[in-house]
C-alpha cells in the first residue's frame, strides 16, 4: 500500500482551505450589481390568503420589486415537483398536489413563502418585508401525524390529508403466523422528527446575463445537475443548455441540500425580472423554518416468534409525517427506503409493512441521514430488544440466532432486496468483546453502590447504500436514473483532473477520489485534483446522498481509469514497437511483458497531447468518461453497543462507553471513514437523547426555532467512541465498497434507547430527556413502594 | 436590527446624562442578551449607550468583608480570578458555567444582572450570598432588586456600576442545565454566612427566590440531608418543553442537596 494509495489514512486536502478560512461557499460569492433578496413567510400555519398589498414595500428606500405567487402564475412558473411516484395499495399514484415556490392562495405551514422582496441590501430588503400587508382567514393548524386524518385538509386534493396509502410484503403470510406464533410481541413508537442544521445555512444567487440569455445559479446544493434539471424541465421551462449550476464547498447537508427549495427557485426568475443578479442567504431562523425536516413516524410494530426465540413475522403499521408540501424526494423515504430494509440482519421469512403518508401543516419533510433507513433500524431493534426481555433470552444471543448465515447469500429478503453479501456474527463478537460485555454484571452492580442505573443496548443495523440500480428505482417509480458519471482528464503535463458527478460537503472526496486515481493510474497523489460541484464543468451526474458517492461514483471513476489504461496502451505498445496484447500496465507503467522496455503514464499522456509519433487510428487527448449504473444497492451492516448510565434523582442519561463495528467492504481511508462514524453516532445520540422538532398543536407555530430551544449534540454530550471494522467486500462493485456516511446515524439511535430502557426497565420513546427518564424512574419508585 | 444611534461615553456620568437625554436609550454591555434581541427585532432601542469605554467599571477587588464586581466584568474574569477562586469560589464556579466560552468573555456581571433573566445564573448568587448591587445612585439589596421576570428595582436612568458580595464562611451551587441554551431550569446556590443561612433559586420561578425552609434545616444542620426531604410546591413554577413544573419543583430539592453538598467541599 503506498501511502497515499488505497486503505492509507490520508490527511484531507480539503482541510487547510477550510480550516483556514479560506473556503468559498455561495455566501462567500459577490456578483458584480448584486440584489438582495428577503422571503416574507407565513406567520401562520394554515390560512387562506384574502389579500397581499405590496405597495407600500415597493415604496421602501431600496426596494427594486415585490414579487407574489401571482407574478410568478402570470410567468407560468411551475410547482416544484416531487421526483418519485409511489403507487398505493389500491394501484393509485400519491397525490401531488401543487407545491408553488411563492403561495397562490393558501399558506400551509410556519414559514411558507408568501413575497419575495428585492432590495438594494439585504437589510432593506427585510425592512420592507414587514411592510407587505396581508390578510389571513385562518384554518385549524394540525402537526401531529396522529391528528392527520382527522384533522382539517391541507389540500383539496387529499382527503384526509392522505398522500398515500402503501404496502410491502406479504400480509396474509405475516397474519397467519402472527396467528400461530408462540409469542408476539407490540410496541408503539414515535420516530422524532428532526430539523438538520448544516453548519452552513441554504443559500443561493441567481444570475442572468441578457447577451448570452443564460442562468448562472450559485447554489448549496448536494446535486446541481438535479436542480438544474428540476430548475429547467419543471419550474421554469428553461434548456438546460443556459442554465449552469454551482455547488462550491458546502459546508454539511446531511439530505436537506439535496431538495430544490422555493428560495433558489426564486431568486433565479428574479433575476431575468429584475436584470441584475438576486443573492439570498438564509438566516439560522430561517433554516429551522424552511429546511426541509427529517424522520416524523409513529409506529406499531409486531414480531412474532417461535418457541427457541426465531423470528417468524414481523408487522409494521406506520404513519409517516410528509409536512405540508412534498418536497423532492419525500415520497420514497417513508416507503422505498424504509420498508425494504425491514428485514434488518434477520432471516424473518414474513414480512408486511403498511404505510400512510399524510399532510400536516409542518415544513416538508424529506431526506435526513439515513432517509428512511434509520427509521426502519430503529423498529426492528426495539422490537427485538423486548422480545429478548420477554423471552427472557440475552439480547445479544437473540439477535446471534436470528442473524442470516453467510451461506445464504445472496439474500433474497421478504421485503424487495437482495442482500448481495455480509456476516454479521463477527461483528457481533468483536463488538461484544470490545465492549467486555462478560464484564458487564459487575460494572452494573458497581453503578447501583453509586446509586445509578446502568444499562447496556445492542443495534444490529443494515442499510442499503449506493442508491441506485435505475432500472430498479424506475420500476419502483423514481423519476430519475440513479448512476453517477466520471471524467479522468489527462493534462499534457501528467497531472489528471478528476470531474465527478458526486458532490463533497463534508464527505472529503477531494482526498478520496485522489487516493483512487493515483493508485488506479499509478500517479503521484499531489498530481490528481478533483473537480465537482458545477455542470458547467463535469459531466452529467446525480450528487451525494445515500451514501453512494465511493460506490457508485467512485466506481464511474474505475471504469474511466480503466479506459484511459485501454488507450494508454494503445499509444505505448505503439512507442514501445510492440503489440498492444504484450503490453501490461502496473504501478504507473506500460511494459512489454517479460522485458524490461517500458513507457511511463506520463510519457503516454504527454504523447497523447502531443501525437507526433502517435498509433493510426488512435485518437490524440486521454480525456475519458464514464458512467455507472449500479447493479444493486450495497448492504453494510454492523453492530453498536452503548452503555449508560442513569441518574433516577435528575432523570439525566451518561453514555459511559459506546462500541460500533462495521462492515462497510473494501476503505479507501480510514481515517475518513472513522470521522463519518463519529458525526454519525453523533446525530444518533442527537436524535435519541437531545433533538426534537416541536410544533405547538393549537397555533402550528415552531416552538424549537432556535438553539435556545432545539437542542444540538454537544461535543460534552458525547463519549469517546470506540471503533472496530469487519470486512466482507461488495460483490458487485469494481472497488468492492459498500459505504459509510449514514451508518452512525441509523446505528445509534436504537443502541442508545435499549441501553436506556435495559437501565430504568421501560420502554421510553426518543428523545429520552432527562424529564421523561426521570418520570419512569419516579413511576417505578412508587410502585416499588406500593 | 433597526438603525440606532450610537454613543461610547467616557465616563459614567456621560452615560447617565445619555441615558436620561435620549428617547428610547439602551445600555450595552457584553451585547451577549441586547444584540440577538435587536437583530431578532424584538427590541429597538433608538440609542446604544455602550459601557465599553469605561474601565472604571471593570475589576474585582477585596474591600473588608465582601467582594466587589465591577459591572462590566465579564464572566470569564470572574470564574478566573484569584481573589474570587480563594473567597468565594462557588461564585467562580458559577460564572465558568455561563454559556459557552464567547459568551463568558462579552457578558458581563452588570449586564447579567440588569437583565434579570428567570434563568439566569448570577441572580442565584446576589441572592445567595445576599449580595448589594451598588448603581450611580444608591446600593440596593438582592432581596429588594429582581423584581419579577426580566424586571428589577433599576430605575429608568439608574447604572448598576458593581455588585457587593459578602464573603461567606462556605457557599456552593448546583445547576441543572436546559440542555439545549444551558441556561439554568433550575440553579440553587447555597451560603453559609455571618447572617446566617440562604438559599436561592433562579430558573424555576419568573424570578429568583429563598426557600426559608431549606435555610432553616441548614442553620440547625448544614448536611445534604437536611433539605433532602424538603419540597417546594409546583404551582407557580416555570413549565415548558423542556421541563414542567413538577419536574423543576423536584430538581430544586436534588439541586440543592448538590448545592450543600458542593459547600461543604
Ligand atoms: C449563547 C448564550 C448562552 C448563555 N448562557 C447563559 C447561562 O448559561 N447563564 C446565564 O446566566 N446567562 C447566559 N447567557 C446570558 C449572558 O450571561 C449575558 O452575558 C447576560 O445575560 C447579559 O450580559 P451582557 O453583558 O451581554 O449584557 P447586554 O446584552 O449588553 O445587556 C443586557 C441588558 O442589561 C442592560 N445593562 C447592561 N449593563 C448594564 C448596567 N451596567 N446597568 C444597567 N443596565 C445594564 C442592557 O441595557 C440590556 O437591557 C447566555 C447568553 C448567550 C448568548
Amino acid at each position: 500500500m503506498a501511502e497515499t494509495g488505497i486503505g492509507a489514512s490520508v490527511r484531507r486536502k480539503e482541510d487547510p482551505r477550510f480550516l483556514t478560512g479560506r473556503g468559498r461557499y455561495v455566501d462567500d460569492i459577490n456578483r458584480p450589481g448584486q440584489l438582495h433578496a428577503y422571503f416574507l413567510r407565513s406567520p401562520v400555519a394554515h390560512a387562506r390568503l384574502t389579500s397581499i398589498d405590496t405597495s407600500a414595500a415597493e415604496q421602501a428606500p431600496g426596494v427594486v420589486a415585490v414579487f407574489t405567487g401571482q407574478d410568478m402564475a402570470a410567468d407560468n412558473v411551475g410547482s416544484l415537483p416531487c421526483g418519485w411516484v409511489v403507487t398505493d395499495r389500491h394501484g393509485e399514484p400519491h397525490k401531488a398536489p401543487p407545491h408553488y415556490p411563492l403561495a397562490r392562495d393558501k399558506v400551509r405551514y410556519v414559514g411558507d413563502h408568501i413575497a419575495m422582496v428585492v432590495a438594494e441590501t439585504r437589510a432593506q430588503a427585510r425592512d420592507a418585508v414587514d411592510l407587505i400587508d396581508v390578510d389571513y382567514e385562518e384554518l385549524p393548524a394540525i402537526v401531529d401525524v396522529r391528528d392527520a386524518m382527522t384533522g382539517s385538509l391541507v389540500h383539496d386534493e387529499a382527503p384526509s390529508n392522505l398522500c398515500f396509502d402503501w404496502e410491502l410484503g406479504d400480509q396474509a403470510a405475516v397474519n397467519e403466523a402472527m396467528g400461530q406464533a408462540a409469542h408476539v410481541v407490540e410496541l408503539d413508537l414515535v420516530n422524532n422528527r428532526l430539523i438538520p442544521n448544516a453548519m452552513e445555512p441554504r443559500a443561493a444567487i441567481g444570475d442572468y446575463d441578457p447577451g448570452t440569455e443564460a442562468y448562472t445559479v450559485y447554489s448549496t446544493s448536494q446535486n446541481p445537475h438535479l436542480l438544474r434539471l428540476i430548475l429547467c424541465a419543471f419550474v421554469l421551462n428553461l434548456p438546460e443548455t443556459k442554465v449552469r449550476v454551482i455547488a462550491p464547498d458546502v459546508g454539511g447537508g446531511f439530505g436537506s441540500k439535496i431538495f430544490a427549495y422555493a428560495e433558489e427557485t426564486c431568486c433565479t426568475w428574479a433575476a431575468k425580472k429584475v436584470g441584475r443578479p438576486v443573492k439570498w442567504t438564509a438566516g439560522r431562523d430561517e433554516a429551522f423554518v424552511s429546511d426541509a425536516h427529517g424522520r416524523d413516524h409513529f409506529t406499531n410494530v409486531k414480531l412474532a416468534l417461535d418457541q427457541e426465540g426465531k423470528f417468524l413475522a414481523l408487522k409494521v403499521d406506520t404513519t409517516a409525517n410528509l409536512g405540508a408540501y412534498l418536497s423532492s424526494f419525500s415520497t420514497c423515504v417513508p416507503t422505498y427506503l424504509y420498508a425494504t430494509l425491514l428485514a434488518g440482519q434477520y432471516a424473518t421469512p414474513a414480512i408486511y409493512a403498511n404505510v400512510k403518508g399524510v399532510f400536516t401543516t409542518t415544513a416538508p419533510v424529506d431526506a435526513y441521514r439515513g432517509a428512511g433507513r434509520p427509521e426502519a433500524t430503529y423498529l426492528i431493534e426495539r422490537i427485538v430488544e423486548v422480545a429478548a426481555r420477554k423471552l427472557g433470552m440475552d439480547p445479544a444471543e437473540l439477535r446471534r440466532k436470528n442473524f442470516i448465515q453467510p451461506d445464504q447469500f445472496p439474500y433474497q429478503t421478504p421485503v424487495a432486496l437482495t442482500y448481495d453479501t455480509g456476516n454479521y456474527e463477527p461483528s457481533l463478537d468483536l463488538a461484544l468483546q470490545m465492549i467486555d460485555y462478560q464484564g458487564f454484571a459487575a460494572r452494573r452492580a458497581e453503578s447501583e453502590r453509586r446509586g445509578k442505573l446502568r444499562g447496556i443496548g445492542f443495534s444490529a443495523y443494515i442499510e442499503a447504500c449506493g442508491i441506485a440500480p435505475s432500472a430498479v428505482v424506475g420500476a419502483l417509480g423514481a423519476g430519475v436514473g440513479l448512476w453517477e458519471s466520471a471524467q479522468v482528464r489527462f493534462n499534457a503535463t501528467g497531472t489528471v483532473s478528476v470531474m465527478t458527478g458526486a458532490h463533497s460537503h463534508g464527505q472529503g472526496h477531494e482526498t478520496t477520489f485522489a487516493q483512487l486515481v493515483s493508485e488506479k493510474l499509478g500517479i503521484p497523489y499531489e498530481n490528481v485534483e478533483v473537480v465537482h460541484g458545477d455542470t458547467g464543468a463535469i459531466p452529467m451526474g446525480m450528487g451525494t446522498y445515500g451514501s453512494r458517492s465511493l460506490a457508485v461514483g467512485g466506481s464511474a471513476i474505475v471504469r474511466a481509469c480503466d479506459k484511459i489504461v485501454e488507450k494508454g496502451r494503445k499509444i505505448a505498445a505503439h512507442l514501445l514497437e510492440a503489440s498492444v496484447d504484450d503490453v501490461e500496465f502496473k504501478e504507473g507503467k506500460f511494459t512489454v511483458v517479460g522485458t524490461d522496455r517500458s513507457k511511463t503514464m506520463a510519457e503516454v499522456a504527454f504523447t497523447a497531447y502531443v501525437p507526433h509519433n502517435y498509433p493510426e487510428g488512435v485518437e490524440p487527448g486521454l480525456d475519458e468518461t464514464a458512467f455507472y449504473d449500479p447493479l444493486n444497492f450495497t448492504y453494510p451492516a454492523g453492530v453498536h453497543i452503548a452503555e449508560v448510565e442513569v441518574d433516577p434523582d435528575t432523570g439525566i442519561t451518561t453514555i459511559m462507553d459506546w462500541v460500533a463495528v462495521d462492515d462497510f467492504g473494501r476503505v479507501l481511508n480510514p481515517m475518513i471513514v472513522e470521522g463519518q462514524v463519529h458525526g454519525g453516532i453523533a446525530q444518533g445520540v442527537g436524535q435519541a437523547l437531545l433533538e426534537n422538532c416541536v410544533y405547538d398543536k393549537e397555533s402550528g407555530q415552531l416552538i424549537t426555532g432556535s438553539y435556545m430551544d432545539y437542542t444540538m449534540p454537544r461535543a460534552d454530550d458525547l463519549p469517546p467512541f470506540r471503533v472496530g471494522m469487519t470486512t466482507t467486500e461488495c460483490t458487485h462493485n469494481p472497488l468492492g465498497v459498500k459505504g459509510c456516511g449514514e451508518a452512525g446515524a441509523i446505528a445509534a439511535p436504537p443502541a442508545l434507547i435499549n441501553a436506556i430502557t435495559d437501565a430504568i426497565g421501560t420502554e421510553i420513546d426518543m428523545p429520552a430527556t432527562p424529564e421523561k427518564v426521570w418520570r419512569v424512574c419516579q413511576a417505578q419508585f412508587v410502585q416499588a413502594a406500593e | 436590527m433597526y438603525a440606532f444611534e450610537y454613543h461610547k461615553p467616557s465616563s459614567v456620568q456621560d452615560a447617565v446624562a445619555a441615558l436620561s437625554d435620549k428617547e428610547d436609550p439602551k445600555i450595552v454591555a457584553g451585547g451577549m442578551t441586547l444584540l440577538p434581541t435587536m437583530k431578532q427585532r424584538l427590541a429597538s432601542p433608538s440609542d446604544l449607550i455602550d459601557l465599553g469605554g469605561l474601565p472604571e467599571l471593570v475589576g474585582i477587588r477585596e474591600e473588608g468583608n465582601s467582594l466587589v464586581i465591577g459591572a462590566m466584568t465579564t464572566h470569564a474574569e470572574v470564574a478566573r480570578n484569584e481573589t474570587v477562586q480563594a473567597r468565594i469560589p462557588a461564585l467562580a464556579k458559577l460564572a465558568g458555567g455561563i454559556g459557552d466560552p464567547q459568551v463568558r468573555h462579552r457578558g458581563t456581571i452588570g449586564g447579567s444582572v440588569a437583565n434579570a433573566d428567570p434563568a439566569a445564573d448570577y441572580p442565584a448568587a446576589l441572592l445567595g450570598l445576599g449580595a448589594a448591587v451598588i448603581t450611580n445612585q444608591r446600593e440596593i439589596a438582592a432581596d429588594d432588586f429582581f423584581v419579577d421576570l426580566f424586571e428589577t428595582a433599576l430605575e429608568p436612568s439608574e447604572l448598576i456600576t458593581a455588585v457587593r458580595f459578602p464573603i461567606p464562611q462556605r457557599a456552593g451551587y448546583s445547576k441543572f442545565p436546559n440542555p439545549a441554551s444551558r441556561y439554568a431550569i433550575v440553579g440553587v446556590f447555597v451560603a453559609q454566612t455571618d447572617g446566617g443561612v440562604r438559599v436561592a433559586v433562579t430558573g424555576a420561578k419568573g424570578s429568583v427566590f429563598r426557600v426559608t425552609e431549606m435555610e432553616q434545616a441548614l442553620a440547625s444542620n448544614f448536611s445534604p440531608e437536611s433539605v433532602a426531604n424538603i419540597r417546594v410546591p409546583a404551582d407557580d413554577m416555570n413549565s415548558d418543553i423542556h421541563a414542567s413544573s413538577e419536574y423543576r419543583a423536584h430538581l430544586v430539592t436534588v439541586m440543592a442537596k448538590r448545592a450543600v453538598a458542593a459547600a461543604e467541599g
